[in-house]
This record gives C-alpha cells, sequence and structure tokens, in this order.
C-alpha cells in the first residue's frame, strides 16, 4: 500500500468499526460453553421426565439433596471460623500462634482429603471423645463428616484469608492506629471488611469445592446424594441412570452458584475468566 | 523504653525529641542518626530534605508508628514508649495525614470521618456526625459527606483525611508529605486549608517539598540529610542566607527548576 494513502485509511477503520468486526468481537465473548452446559442440563431433564428409569433414579437420590446441601452449609460456616482464625494466626506477630496455624493449615494440605475423612472420623473424634469425655458412640457420622470438611477447609480458607487481609495496602491500618483505635479495632472495622469484599470470589470457588467434595462422606456412610445413589445403583444395577442423575444434582448446583458468583465479580469490576 | 513513665516533659513544648535513633534491617540502616528537636506548643515546624533523609521517620517515631531504636520522644508531656496502651494514648492526641491519604475506602466519607469518634472517643452517633460535617465545612468539602473517598479527587481525598484527623481534636497534627502525591492544580487548596490551620493556632510539624509553604505558614525550618539535622531555625533567615553548604545544594535542587 503506498505510505500517502495509509494515515486517512487507517482513521475510517479505527473511528467506526465495520458492521462484519463488531459482529465478530461479539461473537467471540459469547459464552458458548454456557449454552453446551445448558443443552447436557436439559437433555438430563428431558431423560428424567420421559423416562421410568431415569425418574425413579431421581426420586430414589432426591431424598440426598437436603444432607448435602446441610452438610455444606453448616460445614463451610465452620470452615470460614476456622479460617479466620488461623489466616488471623497465620500472620500473627506472635511466634508461637503463627507456628500453630502455619502447622495446622500444612499437616491438612499434605493429606489427600479422603484420608483426612477417614482420619478426623476414626482418630480425632475418638481421641476427643476420651479426652473431654463424651462417647464416641453418640456422635453421628454426619456430625463426623461436617468436621472433617470444616477441619479440611478451615485450613483451604485460612490461606483465602491471609492473602485477603495482606491485599488491604498497610497504610490503611496506619491511618486507623494514627487515629488511636487499638489493632483489634482497626483490624475488624477497616481492615477485614475490605479484605472480605477482595476475598469473595476465592471464598465462593471454595464453597463450590466443598459442595463437590460433600460426596466424599458417602465413605462414611452419610446418606448425602452420592451414598444415596450409590445404595440404589447396588440395588438395582440401574448405574447408567444412577450416574448421570447424579451428575445432573451436583452439576445444575455448581452452575448455579457459579453463576452468582460470576454476577458478583462483574458487579464489583473484576474481570471473568 | 520498657517501662511505663508519665513524667513532666523538660519543657512548654508540645514536642521533645533527645537522641532520637532509627535503624531498619537490624541496625545496618540507620535512618535516622541522633536527631532532637522541640516542638513549642502552637508553633508550626517543617522538616525538609532530600528523599531519604530521614525526615518522615522522624515524624513516623512522634505517632508511635515507628518505634525509636534509641533516644527519646515526649508528646505533650508523656513519654511514648513500646506499649500499646500508651501508644494508642499518645495517638488519640495526635493527627496525622498521611502522602496516600489512606481514607478507609469501604465507608463514604461522613463515615469516614465519625468512625474513630465513635470508637475512640465514644461520640454518640449524632454528636459525631455534627463534628465531622463541621469539620468537612471547615476543610470546604461538605457537599461531599455523602460521597465515596474513590469519587473524590486527590485534593479533596486529603482534605477529607485533614478533616478525619481534626474531628478527634487533636493537640498537634502531623503531615507526611500531604503534596506530594496531588496533581499540582489541587496542591494549593491543601495548602490552604493547612495554612489556615496554621494560623489557628494548631501545633504542627510538616514534612513538605513545598518550600512557598514552609517559608510562608513555619515558625521554624529543619532542614535534614542522611539521618540528622543540618541546620534549623527561621524559614525566611534560611532560605535567604543558608548556613551549611549541604543546605544551600539542597534548595539549588528544588529552587532552581
Amino acid at each position: 500500500m503506498p505510505i500517502t494513502g495509509g494515515a486517512p485509511e487507517v482513521e475510517r477503520t479505527t473511528l467506526v468499526p465495520p458492521m462484519s468486526e463488531r459482529f465478530r468481537a461479539s461473537a467471540r465473548d459469547f459464552p458458548y460453553w454456557l449454552l453446551a452446559i445448558a443443552g447436557i442440563l436439559g437433555w438430563m431433564v428431558f431423560l428424567i421426565v420421559t423416562d421410568e428409569k431415569y425418574r425413579t433414579a431421581f426420586d430414589r437420590i432426591l431424598p440426598g439433596l437436603g444432607t448435602t446441601i446441610s452438610a455444606t452449609v453448616v460445614g463451610f460456616g465452620l470452615a470460614l471460623f476456622f479460617g479466620l482464625l488461623a489466616g488471623l494466626g497465620r500472620i500473627s506477630k506472635n511466634v508461637f500462634v503463627r507456628n500453630i496455624a502455619i502447622t495446622y493449615i500444612e499437616f491438612i494440605r499434605g493429606v489427600p482429603i479422603l484420608v483426612l475423612i477417614f482420619t478426623v472420623a476414626f482418630v480425632v473424634v475418638p481421641q476427643l471423645s476420651g479426652a473431654l469425655g463424651f462417647s464416641n458412640s453418640s456422635v453421628t457420622p454426619f456430625t463426623r463428616a461436617v468436621s472433617a470438611l470444616a477441619i479440611i477447609y478451615g485450613a483451604y480458607l485460612a490461606e483465602v484469608f491471609r492473602a485477603g487481609i495482606e491485599s488491604v495496602p498497610k497504610g490503611q491500618t496506619e491511618a486507623g492506629r494514627a487515629l488511636g483505635m487499638t489493632s483489634g479495632q482497626t483490624m475488624r472495622r477497616i481492615v477485614l471488611p475490605q479484605a472480605i469484599r477482595n476475598m469473595t470470589p476465592a471464598i465462593g470457588n471454595d464453597l463450590i469445592a466443598m459442595l463437590k467434595d460433600s460426596s466424599l462422606l458417602s465413605v462414611l456412610g452419610v446418606r448425602e446424594l452420592t451414598q444415596q445413589g450409590r445404595l440404589y445403583a447396588s440395588s438395582s444395577f440401574q448405574f447408567r441412570p444412577t450416574y448421570l442423575v447424579l451428575t445432573f444434582f451436583y452439576l445444575s448446583m455448581t452452575l448455579i452458584l457459579s453463576l452468582l458468583l460470576r454476577w458478583y465479580r462483574s458487579r464489583l469490576g473484576l474481570a471473568n475468566d | 523504653m520498657t517501662d511505663y513513665q508519665l513524667k513532666a516533659a523538660p519543657g512548654p513544648e508540645t514536642v521533645i525529641i533527645e537522641g532520637l535513633v532509627k535503624t531498619f534491617d537490624h541496625g545496618r540502616v540507620r535512618a535516622v542518626d541522633g536527631v532532637d528537636l522541640r516542638v513549642p506548643t502552637g508553633h508550626v515546624v517543617a522538616l525538609v530534605g532530600p528523599s531519604g533523609s530521614g525526615k518522615s521517620t522522624v515524624l513516623r517515631c512522634i505517632n508511635g508508628l515507628e518505634i525509636p531504636s534509641e533516644g527519646s520522644v515526649w508528646v505533650d508531656g508523656r513519654l511514648l514508649t513500646a506499649k500499646s496502651s500508651d501508644l494508642d494514648a499518645v495517638r488519640e492526641e495526635v493527627g496525622m495525614v498521611f502522602q496516600n491519604f489512606n481514607l478507609f475506602q469501604h465507608l463514604t466519607v461522613l463515615e469516614n470521618v465519625t468512625l474513630a469518634q465513635r470508637i475512640v472517643r465514644k461520640r454518640p452517633k449524632a454528636e459525631a456526625e455534627r463534628v465531622a460535617r463541621e469539620q468537612l465545612e471547615r476543610v470546604g468539602i461538605p457537599e461531599k459527606a455523602d460521597s465515596s473517598p474513590g469519587d473524590l479527587s486527590g485534593g479533596q481525598q486529603q482534605r477529607v483525611a485533614i478533616a478525619r484527623s481534626l474531628a478527634m481534636n487533636p493537640k498537634l497534627m502531623l503531615f507526611d508529605e500531604p503534596t506530594s502525591a496531588l496533581d499540582p492544580e489541587m496542591i494549593k487548596e491543601v495548602l490552604d486549608v493547612m495554612l489556615e490551620l496554621a494560623v489557628g493556632g494548631m501545633t504542627m510539624v510538616v514534612v513538605t517539598h513545598e518550600m512557598g509553604f514552609a517559608r510562608a505558614a513555619a515558625n521554624q525550618l529543619v532542614v535534614m540529610d542522611h539521618g540528622r539535622i543540618v541546620e534549623q531555625g527561621i524559614p525566611a533567615e534560611i532560605f535567604d542566607s543558608p548556613r551549611e553548604e549541604r543546605t544551600r545544594q539542597f534548595f539549588d535542587k528544588v529552587l532552581h527548576h
């Protein structure tokens, strides 16, 4: 192209992108993945509604839904509490407190979740029952299972809290302290509110992960979704409908949470993907 | 510096600093290397000097954001120690304005100014808000009370930060390069507020690069270099005829551009 003709040419294209270019840009950003997953879920719903075998599997698994949700909600609530304590301990100036927190976090992160669930259920709870004087057999599998999830995710969330607190600029703390607020008041009223806002996407990811990991509670015989599915499949030999319906339950729940999270992130002005 | 002492300061000054040394990095860096300074009540002291000369560190030792390695700091007759209850008590009486404003991003302007009043001064909500609106009026932005700090210009944010400190009725105000992060057209609005405070009799220690402000508002100019005070005295005299060669070199750099 001749050099003299170049400039106006460039100007025209940058000022008003041609129709085809704009169409291509929106075509690039279209969430095809969502369409695909919605299609898969739609196909599953179709099977459940029209096919007797799938409907039966759905009806047999459904009673586990409440247990899955309550295990996730209770477990996550406790995990947030443990995570906050361990996260604050992790950044404490006190050598003893800091090392206790790091020991907990590193221990949990060094052992597979499945093994930890067995360990909490069959080692930690019996040991505690001996030490604190309650009967080991009085602790239900559900309680053991939820404690395990809370202890495990507490360690994961501790790192989220630590990163969240450290993401708040030091000047915010200094301004609080300079106004005569104590370090506790500064943490509660100034640092944590901002940290939690920064942490929300990461907390949401861990909530989704915990919802999925609650399926591991089936190894303790807790009658959540996966256990209901396993019981039904082994008695009816309907493996295909059972596991497809089980997938449907988890995928629809995680998709809802994931969309909520995306909506929240975009409201905060954070980029998705 | 560990035991709590509440003895009278040796003079009618708001701030007395004796033999202040502050080292960082396990003694390898001597940011402040033996500083004596007195700030008489009602006076404005301007601390100037090249960057890295230790002037901000001296300022931060006055309200205990840095704990001195050696030497003593008295504020309003109270010896500053590393004990946190002492630090909190001193900080209640000392306002501080930072280079980067450090407004609380999750709160509105009004909440920024009321928070410490309510928590530290234990003022009821209505009283804290009344004081806050008075102070916002004083710094010239009463209409921004319900804004978020992020929606304000740098100059406006810094004026809110000044109002936030003033609402605590401090006996002393510290300014740490309050205009260094501002666009040129906003520097004046902040300096005007500070000048008004100075005229009103507030005791102030100001770390600044604004030599015009130092000349106009300060009773005392302190020139620092390499952690030490090079020269101090009446601003106009030092600006017009600096006694020390290092002072002259510093002025050459900041005044002749």
